[in-house]
């Protein structure tokens, strides 16, 4: 079947099965950025937005996504950027693997609450796991971003 | 401890490959993997224990899309083992690539080579396979001497001997005793017995296990793999697939986690027998649930702890004894069982008289085991922290108090840790500055909250090593470019853990030049100079130290090259502030220069490769406190703070040592009250997705801080010691320790569950 959707910005038209899972649907289409950690919608590390709002691309077709705007960690470069170094301060990247689906819902947060409390940080990022860092360290690169725009 | 102003190390630089990590760069294996590659698929066994009577691919070979398919029928008989260690293997050579006699729930029976996915998964379900069906040997503790024998076959081997008995499903045994332990237990005013257990947790790297393999352009086996040991997997597939190592060529690009799972070879085995067979690139990438079932997880193992002590909280004698469950195959028995002692014990130098340790290892028909981060410290160190608990409880005495009248000190000769001396040990100023930071005095009595919830507190202490003494090898290349940058070149591997940055920052500081002049590149057996891998704790420690050698030697090198220029004898200048200074003349050469003159008309290499091992294993130490707030009606258990206070030595970066200690805390966390494993009666983990096997996430941690107290290791680059595998040990002992504290009832298994603490709060 055909779809239409735009991907980080452009309209793109591609013949797909109708099984195909966003996922990947989106790294054929090399946004080798989305990950894949499990296969029962627990680990977050496909996260992207879709029409602004952050989805798991793993547990939706392909085909849902026709006539909607995707937007992965390719198309966000900027907006990443302005915050992330923060989080590369405390090291907290680590292995890197969570990393992309963490951040995309950072955006996602960070767009809909410009000024979160450390609990609402981490509600909206419960969803994203991380076996790496032991989340206290994320936490403490957000806050450092959030604290250096207001200073 | 050695006071000294630094320029690139004890800094917390950000990791090299930071940037690229957290814009989602395609660094990883499935990311470089090419399109045209063949999809590995395995069929696995749904049986425990069975020998494959017949099986008929014909059907599923018809499918359009499948290349082949392989079977016991089709693969070398030579048998080896998945451990990545180094030879020759305390793993004994138990495996076959697919094995007739299949051992657990998972093992593979048949590999699917096919041109796309779907095509793979058509495949397995058409293959028809005839078992018949053994009884399984589920149960660890009735192992030892059972009548179903997990490896009855002839070519069985070990290829280095550590009391294997393998018609008594035995892989390793030892008994060992220090001093007069009968007569100073019966001298004791207390002897205490107990008992401990603990699952096969899983490591659960967010990549699970994958490979990639083809043939390179020089007609050799290319394998690229998400693994901490590229020199042990080439060693691995030359046995497997019996073709010389010089034929095969195995790299690493970013690992997406590992913990010790990737230091075994998991999957690279199977795609590239594909590759052998077709010449054609082949992948695999395991799913999560196969991770779980057929990955490489801790050692279930249970403790056996009898501690004689005085009224006055002096602990005299410890006799402790470890069964440990290594599954169907033996990779990392061994080797990890022999931490659950010697890596908990010596906590204690400071009053024990005597010790035994002893241990057997035994094959079951579950999962294999294999290294997880603590490596066997972490199930003794739950045995012995926890039987410590109990006593201080006992005898009305202060845990932490107990714990500073017998730990080990600077200076002490440690009997239980192969006679080495604990030069650097500030295991008492953690323990001080834990209780300050974690306010002890306040904190360790329980408070009852009023709405049926208490909360309480737990302490314990841990250490581990930094390498495996007379064995681990690590080495490093540096290298000057002409316009004064450097390239280091490691056979160890980064897993996020940062390890190339610190060693970049060893660079720095002894080149005089900055983090961002070092390149780092590794790991690749055609490139890197030979290492055994990241693992043991070892890297900081044994290839921090061959880069500081190497560096060494590049130096007088440099002032070789620099003396020819200056035309004087390559003692008469120095190297200082990254330029070479003539003594006499004072004439100062940059970097720059003597890195042209390098590649112009020069006999002398303005690089150098060194290599390290070391006779010892400088432990590091740490103290743990947990609060905790239990509700006594659902057992649930909230974490609400976590303090640690660790001595690492020097740390070479801060922040890099605290994220991995906070990092090693939540997976303690999770062994402790979340992660569970159970085997049914018919062998079947249950536990096979994130759904059921439930690591923390960031609402289940509380509130972590991390602090380090300084020791300085002279056998150490810069004074440093390990941080990577201990951080996970005090989670287990001090959680459970609290939930005593809260309930009056000790749980001598991990994890804890809010059922089983609600049950033995009604009991």
């Amino acid at each position: 079947m055909e779809i239409k959707l735009k991907l980080n910005g452009s309209n793109i038209v591609r013949e797909i099965a109708p099984d195909l899972l966003l996922i990947d649907f989106l790294r054929d289409n090399k946004c080798f950025s989305v990950k894949r950690g499990c296969e029962t919608s627990n680990c977050g590390l496909c996260t992207v937005l879709m029409d602004g709002t952050p989805i798991l691309s793993c547990s939706l077709l392909a085909a849902r996504a026709d006539g909607h705007e995707i937007y992965t960690l390719e198309g966000l470069q900027e907006e990443a950027s302005a915050f992330v170094g923060f989080l590369a301060d405390q090291g907290t990247d680590q292995c890197g693997f969570c990393n992309p689906g963490f951040v995309m819902n950072t955006i996602a947060l960070l767009r809909e609450n410009p000024d979160p409390t450390d609990e609402e940080i981490l509600q909206f990022l419960s969803g994203n796991l991380c076996r790496c860092s032991g989340y206290e360290g994320q936490l403490r690169g957000i806050r450092a971003f959030l604290d250096s725009r207001e200073g | 401890m050695e006071h000294k102003n630094y320029n690139a190390i004890n800094k917390s630089v950000r990791k090299k490959d930071s940037m690229q990590l957290l814009l989602g760069k395609p660094v990883y294996t499935e990311d470089i993997t090419p399109k045209d590659a063949l999809i590995v698929k395995l069929l696995r066994s749904p049986h425990a224990n069975a020998i494959v009577k017949d099986i008929d691919t014909s059907k599923a070979k018809l499918i359009p899309g499948v290349v082949d398919i392989y079977t016991w029928e089709d693969v070398p008989q030579l048998r080896f083992s998945n451990a990545g260690q180094t030879a020759p293997e305390p793993s004994p050579h138990d495996r076959l690539i697919i094995d007739r006699h299949v051992r657990f729930v998972g093992d593979p029976v048949a590999i699917v080579a096919a041109e796309d996915e779907a095509s793979a998964v058509k495949a397995l379900k058409l293959i028809k396979v005839t078992y018949d069906v053994l009884e399984p040997l589920l149960d660890f503790r009735t192992a030892k001497d059972n009548p179903i024998l997990v490896h009855p076959e002839e070519d069985w081997k070990v290829p280095s001997d550590w009391g294997a008995f393998q018609h008594r499903n035995i892989i390793a045994s030892e008994d060992n005793t220090h001093g007069d332990l009968e007569g100073v237990m019966a001298d004791c005013d207390i002897v205490l017995e107990r008992t401990y257990h603990t699952k096969q947790y899983n490591q659960t790297p967010m990549e699970t296990f994958r490979t990639y393999t083809s043939y390179d352009r020089y007609g050799r086996l290319h394998v690229i793999s998400s693994t901490q040991i590229v020199f042990h997997v080439r060693r691995i597939l030359s046995t497997a697939l019996g073709i010389p190592k010089n034929q095969i060529r195995v790299e690493k690009p970013r690992i997406g986690g590992a913990f010790g799972a990737k230091q075994t070879a998991v999957c690279e085995v199977y795609p590239a027998f594909v590759t052998f067979k077709t010449g054609r690139p082949a992948y695999i990438c395991f799913s999560r649930g196969e991770s779980q079932i057929a990955g490489s997880p801790r050692h279930e193992m249970e403790v056996k702890i009898r501690m004689g002590a005085d009224n006055d909280g002096r602990i005299r004698a410890l006799d402790f004894y470890t069964l440990s469950n290594t599954g169907a195959y033996g990779e990392h028995g061994p080797t990890t069982v022999g931490l659950s002692g010697h890596k908990s014990i010596p906590l204690y130098t400071g009053g024990l008289e005597a010790h035994r340790f002893a241990f057997d290892v035994v094959y079951t028909n579950t999962l294999a085991a294999g290294a997880y981060r603590g490596y066997g410290a972490t199930q003794g160190v739950f045995a012995l922290e926890t039987i410590v608990n109990e006593l201080a409880e006992m005898i009305g005495m202060d845990p932490t108090a107990i714990r500073e009248k017998n730990m080990v000190k600077e200076g002490m000769l440690m009997p239980a840790y192969y006679d080495e001396t604990a030069n650097a040990c500030a295991l008492d100023k953690c323990m001080s500055r834990c209780k300050e930071l974690f306010d002890w005095e306040s904190k360790y009595p329980v408070r009852d909250m009023g709405n049926g919830k208490v909360r309480a507190a737990g302490v314990a202490m841990a250490m581990q090593g930094s390498c495996i003494s007379n064995l681990d090898v690590g080495s490093a290349t540096v290298r000057l470019n002409e316009d004064g940058t450097y390239n280091l070149v490691i056979g160890a591997a980064d897993m996020g853990t940062g390890c190339d940055t610190i060693l970049a920052q060893m660079v720095a500081e002894c080149m005089d030049c900055t983090v961002d002049d070092v390149t780092v590149f590794g790991a690749d057996t055609d490139a890197s100079p030979y290492d055994s891998g990241s693992y043991a704790s070892s890297t900081t420690y044994i290839t921090g130290q061959a880069v500081v050698k190497a560096c060494d030697k590049l130096k007088s090198q440099i002032c070789e090259i620099a003396a020819g220029m200056m035309e004087c004898a390559p003692d008469e200048v120095i190297f200082e502030k990254g330029q070479v200074r003539s003594i006499s003349s004072g004439k100062v050469l940059s970097m720059v220069d003597v890195g042209i003159k390098s590649q112009l008309f020069n006999y002398v290499s303005p690089e150098a490769t060194a290599m390290n091992t070391s006779p010892i294993s400088p432990p590091p130490y740490m103290v743990g406190m947990v609060e905790i707030e239990l509700d006594k009606i659902t057992g649930k258990v909230e974490v609400l703070n976590y303090k640690a206070v660790v001595d690492c030595g020097i740390p070479i970066n801060p922040a890099l040592a605290r994220i991995q200690t906070e990092g090693g805390l939540v997976q303690g966390i999770g062994h402790t009250l979340m992660e569970n494993v159970t085997i049914n009666s018919k062998g079947k983990l249950l536990e096979n997705s994130l759904m059921q096997y439930r690591i923390p996430t960031r609402l289940d941690m509380g509130k972590l801080q991390v602090e380090f107290e300084h020791s300085y290791e002279p056998t150490g680059p810069f004074g440093a010691k390990s941080i990577g595998e201990i951080v996970i040990n005090t989670p287990g002992p001090a959680i459970t320790h609290a939930i005593y504290r809260a309930t009056g009832v000790w749980h001598n298994e991990l994890p804890i569950t809010p059922e089983q603490i609600a049950m033995s709060i009604n009991n």
